[in-house]
């Protein structure tokens, strides 16, 4: 399947990008609305760019009432995105969403960079959330941990059903004049092409580290690309930045994906995950 | 209808500081005045929104600011290679106004030649921060221009609908004299399309994406 990255598409607003993929993942949705942070909100960088939107969105009430009913209408398989401050939000909003058939899953937007042991909060989320919802639950994990492997093993124990990797990982670029941050914010998300090989990395880890299944993301741009992450662990690739600038990417890279799969001889692309790893594994994990 | 077009570049022509760059319109649609573009800049990662400056028949032309590495690859562009376009994105301006005036200042003159060009035989007051930005003026030939010190709402005429584009300190003033204005804004993009959420301004008191609501806006305040 090819999906979108959460935050990197308004399907309503783009409608026709939103059906050209497999599944539309919304931006994430927490308890309340957040108005989301003052521009400057983004930056080009050499191989990627820096984003610093602060979660913008309507707040789950709204979403549900107002949202929810115009994204069913797409005809496109939803995921909604779960933010919050702890547990408990995460297990509100996934309870409010479990009686509505148009969600087809959850991905939990659990990035804890500021918390001390993102493996314990990772775990008490997901737990919380399993508690809450009988709907699929994806996990979405940054590379910016000791040990993703670690974190992803303990969503896995908790009761997660799949895992999106990764998130952004951050970065700061400064004004070549005045040498201050270009973002309101000072520090912003990296995405693009140079979050590439850390996804891969991030996506060969957990490959090897659980069964669960995993999107990959991070700076794909080609068919090629894709069929990287699917290389290293990933059974489906999620399009971010990419989209910004090519919103025909999701038909583009997937006739792309499909000749790089035919040329090197796979019948579809889960005969090609996790091919980077030991032949062992790759016949254990699809 | 946005649609995205590889279409090659038909010449590319020094406007004081500024490039003029002219494409082939492919089966892109111009749009209306004040709608824009994204324009891939050739080794970047993302496109530049820039609005239409002039459409004649079977060509789209844009003129480019060089300020950063992005408008500087676009204007390093040579006839014969191409650009990807993707376009007519946002709202333009209205054109329902009885006494129209423009009002432009540096390079956002660059939406004023196609909006005149539609509205027909309008008075238009240009400013500029130098005699060779100035040379940009030659695009409005009728416009009244002057030079700082020397300020453009120095020039604005009583009682007109004003259409203007420009700094924002120059759109503030101008929204100062005429309330209803319509204003062309800007703010960084990387999509233009609504998906990325980077071109928050604060419209009404919320922040909302310039793309979508913009980028002209009218009786609003500018971020």
């Amino acid at each position: 399947m090819i999906l979108n990255a959460s935050g990197c598409l308004d399907a309503l607003t783009a409608p026709d990008v939103a059906r050209a993929l497999d599944v539309f993942v919304t931006k994430t949705v927490t308890p309340l609305p957040r108005e989301g942070n003052a521009p400057v909100r983004i930056a080009e960088t050499d191989l990627g760019m820096l984003n610093s939107i602060g979660l913008a969105n309507p707040g789950i009430d709204r979403f549900i009432t107002r949202h929810l009913p115009k994204l069913a209408r797409l005809g496109v398989p939803l995921w909604v995105s779960v933010g919050g401050s702890s547990a408990e939000d995460y297990s509100d909003i996934c309870s409010r969403l479990d009686d509505h058939v148009e969600v087809a899953a959850i991905e939990l937007n659990v990035s804890c960079p500021n918390v001390e042991s993102p493996t314990a909060a990772t775990a008490q989320i997901v737990a919380a959330a399993r508690l809450a919802t009988r709907k699929p639950i994806w996990t979405k994990l940054s590379a910016a941990v000791p040990d993703i492997a670690e974190v992803a093993r303990a969503a896995d124990e908790a009761g997660a059903d799949g895992l999106s990797l990764v998130n952004t990982i951050r970065g700061i670029a400064l004004d070549e004049r005045t040498l201050r941050p270009v973002l309101g914010s000072v520090v912003g998300g990296l995405s693009g092409p140079a979050l590439r090989p850390v996804a891969l990395a991030a996506v060969y880890a957990c490959r090897a580290a659980t069964e669960l299944a995993i999107v990959g993301m991070g700076g794909v741009r080609s068919g090629l690309d894709a069929l990287e992450l699917i290389a290293a662990g990933a059974n489906h690739v999620a399009l971010g930045t990419v989209l910004f600038a090519d919103p025909d990417a999701p038909s583009r890279v997937r006739a792309e994906l499909a000749s790089e799969l035919a040329t090197r001889g796979y019948a579809d692309s889960d005969a090609a995950t996790a091919s980077a790893h030991a032949a062992s594994l790759s016949t254990t994990t699809t | 209808m946005m649609r995205r077009e590889q279409r090659p570049v038909l010449a590319n022509e020094q406007v004081g500081p500024y490039t003029m760059l002219r494409v082939d319109r492919g089966g892109l649609d111009p749009g209306g005045p004040g709608q824009f573009f994204m324009l891939e800049a050739p080794g970047r990662l993302l496109p530049r929104p820039m609005s239409l400056c002039l459409a004649p028949s079977h060509e789209l032309a844009f003129l480019v600011d060089p300020i950063g590495p992005g408008t500087r690859a676009l204007c390093a562009l040579e006839p014969g290679e191409t650009l990807t376009i993707l376009g007519p994105l946002g709202n333009g301006f209205r054109l329902d106004v009885d006494r129209p005036v423009l009002v432009g200042g540096g390079i956002g003159i660059a939406p004023l030649p196609y909006l005149a060009a539609a509205l027909g035989d309008v008075p238009v007051v240009l400013g500029f921060r130098s005699d060779w930005h100035a040379e940009a003026a030659a695009l409005l030939p009728r416009a009244e221009v002057c030079v700082e010190p020397r300020l453009v709402t120095e020039l604005v005429p009583p009682d007109r609908d004003v259409l203007a584009c420009g700094p924002e300190p120059m759109l503030a003033a101008v929204r100062q004299l005429a309330p209803t204005a319509q204003l062309a804004c800007e703010a960084p993009m990387a999509c233009g399309y609504g998906a990325c959420y980077g071109c928050a301004v604060e419209i009404d008191g919320e922040l909302r994406r310039l793309c979508v609501e913009g980028p002209v806006l009218s009786g609003t305040e500018p971020s």
